[in-house]
């Protein structure tokens, strides 16, 4: 049974991972004054993508980064609990809480900077270091409005935390930590204006510059499935999760919406750029969400 | 069979339909995700780039088709050579092509590509594309419009899922000591490794 459930869990962030992103590419498309791919063309790509032929060869660990990156992203969509209650799409909840799902966020990263080193391409390792750069100013605050949250609840567990948002939703009751996790939010996103790791027109395609085929099929699944469970964390740490299927989606689909619109209006930072604004800004704001408690 | 353009364009297209009809489900519809998914490598050899920036963006915006311009050949599927080569460009040109992964075709963009163009008795430029590289889909023009880029790519779509054994790629393989045959005869010496080289090892 709980097989079952894991198995429907992958496939429910798989499909709309890649719904999303192609609601994504629409929505930017229409910013832009265009029309955009159809929605599905992102299933097309990676089917594509899975039927391509491989000929780069770099050593067994250069293969292995996306495996890490995706075996980061597959236990972070099991770990988190899509619903807020009863005994289904819970996943392994019951044997993890938020500590761990904080600690998986970053063996993504790191998979993916041991696989992209090995290939030793100047614009993957760019790439890389811009990521885990970005990654460290990117926790902080995140981390904060998490503790926050932890405090408030009184437990890291779920369950917990969202059964102590059934009065008032955190998104509400503590609105600076709030704003501190969404900023960071986006950036975990990729979303502008902290998409400085794959930037087209100063590193290439970032750290899938020598990926093709299947492995950039396996990297474009794992982030899709990655986004969904951010999602889904944001959804429940902050909106007190969601009680059925279709308020899943709802409140998924509209946290995507807004970070959607909001990357598309905005330029890009440089590296540096992005660091100081998320060491100020939202630190500041988890820092004094922290102290109003 | 008749003379002339028309028939023979027919019997082209009747060999297409042929080949389509022979094709398992799953061969046809892998076939038809390649042909809706194409991710381009758009090589500006000569003035006809300049034509391409509005095809990719709001104006023309090829991405309804789902054409996307990727920065890396590991990534693409379709190279597009945009006009004219030197022979300095085209060792460039080749050694792309051979960095792409199968499957994987080419549109030679403009009239240069073709015959020459309006470079056709010039010192420094190839006449003919396809005597170096196996080209898919010519689009002539000198310089073609957006409309003709993606007409070239509605065509190409076409062949794509036809999945004919004619392919470029496929060419390039079965007929690259003709390729390579040319290629020295251009370059003399200064030729790059044999493209078997690169598949050294592996198992295809
Ligand atoms: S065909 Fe015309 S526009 Fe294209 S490269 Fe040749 S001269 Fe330039």
């Amino acid at each position: 049974m709980l097989l079952l459930d894991l198995l429907l869990m992958l496939l429910i962030a798989y499909g709309f991972g890649f719904l999303y992103y192609g609601l994504y590419r629409n929505l930017s498309a229409r910013v832009h004054g265009r029309f955009g791919p159809s929605l599905a063309q992102s299933f097309s790509d990676s089917i594509k993508l899975f039927v391509k032929e491989e000929s780069t060869t770099f050593g067994w660990m250069f293969y292995l980064g996306p495996v890490i990156m995706a075996s980061g992203a597959v236990l972070n969509v099991l770990f988190i609990p899509f619903l807020n209650q009863g005994e289904s799409l819970q996943g392994l909840s019951s044997y993890g809480n938020l500590i761990v799902v904080l600690y998986l966020m970053v063996l993504g990263p790191l998979g993916n900077a041991l696989g992209v080193g090995s290939s030793g391409n100047p614009f993957g390792v760019m790439g890389v270091t811009r990521g885990l750069t970005r990654l460290l100013a990117l926790e902080l605050p995140f981390y904060l409005a998490a503790i926050g949250v932890m405090i408030d609840a009184g437990s890291a567990d779920f369950g917990i935390i969202m059964q102590a948002q059934s009065t008032q939703s955190n998104m509400f009751a503590h609105p600076l930590l709030f704003a501190a996790a969404f900023i960071s939010f986006l950036g975990f996103m990729g979303k502008s204006p902290f998409d400085v790791v794959g930037a087209p027109q100063e590193v290439y395609s970032g750290p899938a510059t020598e990926f093709s085929g299947k492995f950039l099929a396996l990297l474009m699944s794992q982030s899709a499935m990655f986004s969904f469970a951010k999602l889904l964390l944001m959804v429940n740490l902050f909106w007190g999760g969601a009680d059925h299927l279709g308020e899943l989606v709802a409140k998924t689909f509209v946290l995507f919406v807004a970070a959607t619109f909001i990357g598309s209006v905005y330029a890009r930072f440089s590296t540096v750029q992005s660091v100081e604004f998320l060491i100020r800004i939202p630190t500041l704001l988890g820092i004094v969400g922290l102290a109003l408690l | 069979m008749d003379e002339g353009f028309i028939p023979y364009q027919q019997s082209l297209e009747d060999e297409e339909q042929s080949i389509k009809s022979t094709q398992s489900v799953i061969e046809q519809a892998i076939a038809w995700f390649r042909a809706h998914s194409m991710f381009v490598l758009a090589y500006g050899t000569g003035c006809g780039a300049i034509e391409m920036p509005p095809t990719f963006t709001s104006r023309y915006d090829i991405e309804r088709l789902g054409v996307v311009g990727v920065a890396t050949p590991r990534q693409a599927d379709i190279l597009i050579v945009s006009g004219y080569c030197s022979p300095k460009t085209l060792k460039r040109v080749i050694r792309s092509y051979e960095q792409m992964s199968e499957p994987k075709y080419i549109i030679g963009l403009g009239s240069c590509t073709i015959n020459g163009g309006m470079y056709w008795d010039s010192y420094n430029t190839i006449k003919k594309l396809d005597d170096f590289l196996p080209v898919d889909m010519y689009v002539n023009g000198c310089m073609p419009r957006p409309e003709a880029l993606i007409e070239g790519f509605v065509k190409l779509q076409e062949k794509i899922r036809a999945n004919s054994s004619e392919a470029g790629y496929i060419q390039y393989r079965t007929r690259y000591a003709h390729y390579r045959a040319n290629q020295e005869r251009l370059f003399g010496t200064q030729v790059q490794p044999r493209y078997e080289e690169n598949f050294a090892g592996m198992n295809l």
